[in-house]
């Protein structure tokens, strides 16, 4: 790496995009048709995802390998990283919706069913008899009656994970600046497993609340607002997992040094950031 | 002292050289200024889409009565027809010019991630493909309205998913292009380049980036619990599940409202390039126009409610709306001033770009004044949904960023092609215009004032006169258009030869790369100092 700021970097030109283009066309129109009650779509569904990967391995590959072969000066470093750091604050912008999402229906939708801010007989007419307590899945009592997840329960072992996994990252960091390959192999093996258990119990959790506890969901807002949340951040950790594995063979093969590793800091900023958006949910989610 | 490291291997065979065969010229291309012009292409084909759906919807309008098409139809048009104009007409316009102009304002030799650029732009023709496709499904393209509320929107045929998927790529595109622009601005200026030596369309533009990451995962958002309301039993927007309908409103216009900012802040960027050259004076309060539209960014995010004063909200969000908005005209008033100011005793020449810059300050500021009446909350009860907010946004929209879109096409014009248009022509295009887009907007205030209801096909006969003249103004404008497509075709052919410079008041780096300008610029860091900064009060 390079660290003067006068010599200029452009790539040359790649397929990647387009073939990326193609696959997430072929996956959209694929899982549209899919959802309109089309079987054979499924398939285009496939093809598309697999293209998209396809693309992934291509085009990470491609910018690992010029970036090992030094093509990438320090002026190259700061664009990746400003590009990570406005992606995660597009990440909490949309996370961001489902939290307000939460909190508009708890402190306001609930009280307007409940017959607040609208003339007795309206309330009495339309949702006679309706208790606007959290949780709730609305007058209709959509998706039937559910129990919750307590929240010092296995939520409480996931933040705990989550937290540890955040403190191994940071190890492995540290490794990473003293130049211990053994060290940081191993912390990084246990972000991962750690991400992994993470997964294993949310999933449990998910089949717990499916078969037992008739959480679905359909369970009106409870239901929409718990899966909507912890769903797209089980994605995230999913996504955030194999990051870190793709970041862990990396360490092991020793593409990182101290003065260059943005694609480690860049997973693990966004590790973080998952944990954070958990922290989040753990409270306003299960806790209150 | 300075090498470039652009082609794979043989860096110095391939210095100057642009990419051979279409597939590595245009398809992977790392290259700004062809990724400007896919854009500014992209965004012209999807204006003449957009705008033949205009057509269909005028000419339905022409009388009273169902003439033409079903009402079904009427009102996929008034959808499609939206969605295109924003999504696909005016927001890739203006990334075509950020493109295009950024990098050659900044003095850097490309886009920060230029890789990523070419899959921003890339998505798109896919995505209008997903979106234009549902006009021949079943039970046709989505019709309840641009703002897609729900239930109504729930109860589109097949074509619900793709629109919304096609929503979502929308977003992904405008994210990368968004972070693109702002690892451009803050990363790659040149030494010297001070942020307040920028450009007013560069600073514009980093504003406006930031509100598209801030602002389309929001979209995302209200887009996946459409979806999953529709196919995966949720209820957001249901109350009987304990949702809410009104809530969907929030999110799509917490959204909504920062994206009209999104197409007129770039807007605000051009004029201020052009009238400075034509009026040949420096910026007038060039730190508050910067200061002006960072505040009217920050407004944005706070009035979205403004849009939904007949929904039933509390009496105090109302008037918090109500006053909020009326305070955006402050950052807006002290824009259009600086703009007089600008030409307040310039020695002033009224080529072309400089028509439709003054065009768009005189027109712009109607649709400015109208908003502020539909600000008012007891008058925008009578005001909401019917033609005058229709007018109302044509004027800001159409006057004002389509018309810094011509105005910015023919400044600019010189330098990517090399050739001057045809003047004669160009001052033609713009009369003819000016002319008939108030015909064709002018009368749908009376018609809202007087209650024409927007979104529907037929009409009482006591609005047939004015609507009669909108239609012909409709037509006469669309036609009109056609001169713009020939006149930038034929500059891009031939002409006379433009110099770098092009306008004899002209300032700022763009000018100092000959015409047009050659495949990559700046490849060595340009020398930055006063002398060649545009305006402004330099710091
Ligand atoms: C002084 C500045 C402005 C004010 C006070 C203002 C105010 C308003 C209000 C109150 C409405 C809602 C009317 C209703 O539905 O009853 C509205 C609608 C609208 N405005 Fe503005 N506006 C301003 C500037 C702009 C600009 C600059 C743009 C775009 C470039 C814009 C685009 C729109 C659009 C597209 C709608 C209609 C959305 C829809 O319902 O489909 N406005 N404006
Ligand atoms: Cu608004």
């Amino acid at each position: 790496m390079s660290d003067s700021k006068d010599i200029y970097y452009i790539p040359h030109g790649t397929k990647w995009p387009i073939v990326g283009s193609i696959g997430m066309f072929l996956l959209m129109v694929g899982a549209s048709n899919w959802l309109n009650g089309s079987d054979s779509a499924q398939y285009m569904l496939y093809a598309g995802l697999l293209i998209l990967i396809f693309m992934m391995f291509g085009w990470f590959g491609l910018v690992i390998r010029e970036s090992q072969q030094g093509m990438y000066n320090a002026q190259v470093d700061v664009s990746f990283r400003m590009g990570m750091v406005w992606f995660i604050f597009s990440e909490v912008m949309f996370f961001a919706v489902f939290f307000g999402v939460l909190l508009y229906t708890r402190m306001l939708v609930m009280p307007w069913l409940g017959g607040e801010g609208v003339g007795i007989a309206t309330g009495q007419y339309l949702w006679s008899g309706f208790e606007a307590v959290w949780p709730n899945n609305g007058p209709a009592n959509l998706g039937g009656d559910f129990d919750i997840i307590p929240a010092f329960d296995v939520p409480l072992l996931n933040t705990l994970i989550l937290l540890t996994s955040g403190f191994t990252l940071t190890m492995a960091h540290w490794a990473l600046n003293k130049g211990n390959q053994r060290k940081l192999v191993m912390w990084m093996v246990a972000t991962v497993l750690l991400g992994i258990a993470f997964l294993f119990y949310q999933v449990e959790e998910y089949i717990h609340a499916y078969t037992e506890l008739g959480l679905t969901m359909g369970s009106g807002i409870y239901g929409s607002t718990f899966f909507m949340l912890t769903g797209f951040h089980g994605f995230h950790v999913t996504l955030g997992t194999i990051m870190l594995i793709v970041i862990a063979v990396r360490c092991a093969k020793g593409h990182f040094s101290k003065e260059n590793h943005f694609a480690f800091e860049g997973v693990a900023w966004y590790w973080h950031f998952v944990d954070v958006v958990w922290l989040a949910l753990f409270v306003f989610v299960y806790v209150v | 002292m300075t090498t470039t490291t652009h082609e794979d291997h043989n860096e110095e065979d391939h210095h100057d050289h642009k990419p051979q065969g279409f597939l590595n010229r245009w398809v992977y291309s790392t290259n700004h200024k062809d990724i400007g012009t896919l854009y500014l292409v992209f965004a012209l084909l999807m204006f003449f889409i957009g705008g033949a759906m205009a057509m269909i919807i005028r000419a339905e309008l022409f009388m009273p009565g169902m003439q033409l098409v079903q009402p079904e139809f009427f009102n996929q048009m008034t959808t499609v027809h939206a969605l295109v104009m924003v999504f696909g007409a005016v927001m890739p316009a203006f990334v075509g010019f950020a493109n295009w102009m950024i990098p050659l304002m900044i003095g850097a030799p490309d886009m920060a991630l230029p890789r990523m650029n070419n899959w921003s732009f890339w998505i798109l023709p896919f995505a209008f493909t997903m979106l234009v496709s549902t006009l021949f499904m079943d039970g046709g393209a989505p019709a309840g309205g641009w703002t897609l509320y729900p239930p109504l929107v729930l109860q589109t045929g097949d074509s619900f998913i793709f629109a919304m998927f096609a929503i979502h790529m929308l977003g992904i595109s405008s994210i990368m292009g968004a972070i693109n622009v702002i690892a451009t601005i803050l990363n790659m200026r040149a030494p010297g380049m001070t942020l307040l030596r920028m450009p007013l369309f560069v600073w514009t533009w980093l504003i406006t980036a930031f509100l598209l990451i801030a602002v389309m995962p929001v979209l995302a958002g209200a887009v996946t619990m459409l979806i999953t309301d529709r196919f995966f039993l949720t209820s957001f927007f249901n109350a009987a599940g304990g949702g809410d309908p009104v809530l969907f409103q929030h999110i799509f216009w917490f959204f909504g409202h920062p994206e009209v900012y999104i197409m007129i802040l770039p807007a605000f960027g051009i004029i201020s390039e052009i009238i400075p050259t034509f009026a040949r004076k420096p910026l007038f309060g060039y730190t508050s126009m910067v200061y002006a539209t960072a505040s009217i960014a920050f407004l944005s995010f706070i009035v979205w409610a403004h849009h939904m004063f007949t929904v039933g909200m509390p009496l105090g969000a109302e008037i918090y709306f109500m006053l909020a908005t009326m305070m955006i005209s402050i950052p807006t008033g002290v824009k259009v001033f600086n703009w007089i100011a600008t030409m307040w005793r310039g020695s002033m020449t009224f080529e072309t770009p400089m028509l439709f810059a003054l065009g768009f300050v005189v027109l712009f500021t109607i649709g400015g004044f109208s908003g502020l009446m539909l600000a008012i909350v007891p008058a925008d009860f009578q005001y909401h949904d019917t033609y005058f907010v229709v007018a109302h946004f044509h004027y800001v929209l159409v006057t004002g960023s389509v018309f810094a879109l011509m105005a910015g096409t023919y400044y600019w014009l010189p330098k990517w092609t090399g050739h001057m248009y045809n003047e004669r022509l160009g001052k033609w295009h713009f009369w003819l215009s000016v002319v008939f887009v108030n015909v064709l907007f002018f009368p749908q205030h009376y018609l809202g004032l007087a209650g024409m209801p927007r979104r529907i096909p037929d009409y009482s006969p006591q609005f047939a006169d004015f609507n009669m003249l909108s239609s012909i103004g409709g037509f006469a404008f669309g036609l009109t258009q056609l001169m713009f497509v020939y006149i930038v075709w034929k500059c891009a052919r031939g002409g006379e030869t433009a110099t770098a410079q092009v306008w004899e008041g002209a300032k700022g780096l763009e000018w100092t790369v000959p015409s047009p300008a050659p495949f990559h610029t700046f490849e060595t860091p340009p020398k930055i100092d006063d002398s060649v900064v545009a305006h402004g009060d330099h710091m």
